[in-house]
């Protein structure tokens, strides 16, 4: 039985002094999908951030793969995959050479790209920009980024925004793919509704703490 | 303890200082009395020196280990390497403008305390005006340690400057000039005297800081435990 | 580890040259200063050599405080910064990146405004090239280093385009008065050897702030 991917046990983190994240458990293995709801402000983007080691928690412990996240960042980093509000890609470049830029970082062959517009549905709009492109468009080359090292833990920050019903959906299958193959996926969001197709586990940060179900 | 030592200390340094430096002092043959601001204005850059070598160091180990008690020394040092650099800025034009008619010259040493200064307020308007981010800390202590490494660097270009425009005086070099052995004895005085009044004000500053972390983790559990009980 | 600042390197020139807009603007900035410059003091064609390298250096230095900041808006636009840090980059090859591409735009900026400026000011460039290429290549490195990793920290400041030049410029006091003497012995024909402790003091600049840029980028740009 594989290590499970993320093991987080009383994380604590604050901005400007006041305590965000105060005690935070939480347990993720291989194959799961966990929504984080939570009302605004709660720290559900603060929680993802430390998460993707992009935000060091200030107390408690991370584990992420059987590494310690603190310690061994650089081992972790490689296997993390990471959407945030905004797509993490350049806008005045188009689809294919945004992700042939990743890929370079990643050490990610050209078919791995190839693979990964096909994938999600992009092959029309690969070599137009990305200021171009719709926002359920441009959130799909935000997500074929973050999968093109076939990361072992998605993490998305409210991926649904501004998506109309369509796009969604057409978001909510790409995701049932990813977690098909063994990804991992914790992701926050406004409405869980449109997540149902996941049968998710859900998770409600309130006051600092992390909480099963919705509260 | 250390604190009342300091206070003490300086307290007591700086009258005996004061002492010396109108009543031991000789009366210097060219410069006249206005030369006695000498054994201010010397000490006060020394400290101001001091000054950024410490908020140098103290950012360097807070870079190190993340330690809170570096990060504040840094911080009080800064503070106080800046006033005591404004100090050695105004005493400076005060002896100059008696004894060469102007207030200002180009000068290496009188240069580089500008530039030593700018840095200063650079590193304090970082810490001011940087937001919210605790990340902060860690920028100005990169600036700190950037500026130390800058040091010898300025001092060099400022020594090339000064073959441009020739100085409109030569100054003396240091303290090391200074012959007379009551003259000497003034000014290590009045340097121990400064130094201790430098290390008793970052003292306090450090003490304001740590009072000020505590209310925060006192805010911070209260909160826990409601949080805890809800 | 160069792979990766290459590509980041290529990355940043395929956007400047995409949409031109940054190299455009400050290349405007560069003439206007020179210009502001030239009509302010108005100087003969004798002693406008003298006013030269002053002129040019301060106009570059201004308009290359601009250039670099705008390196890292463009990765605030769209959080793209989250998006490098996820990931196996090493932050110091992040540095090396945005500083060749930074003494690049430097370089294309002053390759445009220097002719106007030899044009205004009444210099003769033709025999001072070289050496004037040498020197502002070493100049550039030095601003550029510093500029770069105290760009990372003023993009995410508010008081941004006030904040960086403050805590910038005492430190590139070395950078100014080494290019400025080393300009002045080059345009008066003594050339490279006429100023060689202005050039070895570039050079030492370069080297240490080069390293510590290396060294510390991470501290700046990972919370």
């Amino acid at each position: 039985m594989a290590a499970p991917v993320v093991v987080a046990r009383g994380l604590r983190r604050e901005y400007a002094g006041v305590p965000v994240l105060v005690a935070v458990d939480l347990e993720v293995a291989a194959g799961d999908c966990v929504v984080l709801l939570g009302s605004n402000g709660a720290g559900k983007t603060t929680l993802l951030r430390v998460l993707a080691t992009l935000l060091r928690p200030s107390g408690g412990a991370l584990q992420l793969f059987g590494h310690d996240a603190a310690r061994r960042p650089a081992a972790v980093r490689a296997q993390l995959g990471w959407v945030g509000h905004e797509t993490g890609c350049y806008p005045d470049l188009t689809g294919r050479e945004n992700l042939r830029f990743h890929a370079r970082l990643h050490a990610v062959d050209d078919a791995r790209i190839a693979e990964c517009l096909a994938w999600s549905g992009l092959d029309g709009a690969a070599d137009r920009p990305l200021r171009t492109y719709s926002r359920g468009m441009a959130q799909r080359l935000a997500l074929a980024r973050a999968l093109l090292p076939r990361p072992g833990l998605l993490l998305l920050d409210e991926p649904f925004t501004g998506l109309d019903a369509d796009a969604s959906a057409r978001l909510v299958g790409l995701l049932a793919t990813v977690r098909a193959e063994g990804t991992a996926i914790v992701m926050s969001t406004h409405d869980p509704a449109r997540v149902d197709e996941l049968s998710p586990r859900t998770a409600t940060l309130a006051r600092g703490r992390l909480r099963e179900g919705r509260a | 303890m250390l604190d009342a030592l300091l206070g003490w200390g300086s307290g007591a340094g700086m009258l005996v200082a004061l002492w010396m430096i109108f009543m031991v002092a000789p009366t210097e043959a060219q410069m006249g009395n206005v030369q006695r601001i000498f054994y201010v204005h010397v000490p006060c850059a020394w400290a101001a020196f001091l000054g950024f070598f410490a908020v140098a160091g103290a950012s360097a180990v807070f870079l190190w280990n993340g330690s809170r008690r570096a990060d504040r020394l840094a911080q009080a040092w800064a503070e106080v390497g800046v006033l005591f650099c404004t100090l050695v800025l105004i005493t400076g034009p005060i002896w100059a403008r008696p004894i060469w008619g102007v207030w200002w010259t180009w000068d290496p040493r009188l240069t580089m305390t500008v530039i030593l200064w700018a840095i200063y307020a650079g590193y304090l308007l970082l810490r001011a005006f940087g937001g919210p981010d605790e990340a902060v800390a860690r920028w100005a202590a990169v600036l700190g340690i950037v500026g130390v490494l800058d040091v010898p660097v300025i001092h060099y270009a400022v020594r090339l400057l000064q073959g441009i425009h020739p100085a409109v005086i030569t100054t003396r070099e240091g303290g090391s000039g200074l012959v007379d052995p009551d003259m000497r004895h003034t000014l290590y005085v009045a340097s121990i005297a400064m130094l201790l009044f430098a290390f008793w004000l970052v003292r306090l500053r450090v003490r304001l800081a740590e009072v000020e972390d505590g209310v925060v983790a006192a805010r911070h559990a209260l909160e826990a435990s409601e949080g805890a009980a809800a | 580890m160069i792979g990766s600042a290459l590509a980041i390197l290529a990355k940043d020139l395929r956007i400047e040259t995409r949409t031109r807009e940054g190299l455009t603007s400050i290349v405007v900035l560069g003439v206007l200063l020179v210009l502001v410059f030239s009509v302010a003091h108005d100087p003969t064609p004798s002693e406008a050599p003298r006013l030269a390298p002053a002129v040019i250096w301060v106009t570059f230095t201004f308009t290359g405080l601009l250039a670099i900041q705008r390196s890292f808006v463009v990765e605030r636009e769209q959080d793209c910064l989250a998006a490098l840090l996820v990931g196996p980059l090493d932050p110091a090859a992040l540095y090396v990146g945005k500083l060749l591409g930074n003494v690049i735009l430097l370089a294309a900026m002053q390759a445009m405004v220097l002719p106007l400026t030899a044009l205004l000011l009444h210099v003769e460039l033709a025999g001072a090239l070289p050496g004037l290429i040498v020197v502002l290549l070493l100049g550039n490195l030095g601003f550029a280093a510093l500029a770069t990793l105290f760009g990372a920290v003023a993009v995410r400041v508010r008081a941004r385009e006030v904040l960086l030049p403050v805590l910038l410029l005492p430190l590139l006091v070395p950078v100014l008065v080494g290019g400025v003497k080393a300009t002045a012995a080059v345009l008066a024909g003594e050339g490279l050897a006429g100023a060689t402790q202005a050039i070895g003091m570039l050079g030492a600049f370069d080297v240490i702030f080069t390293t510590a840029g290396v060294l510390l980028f991470e501290q700046v740009v990972r919370d």
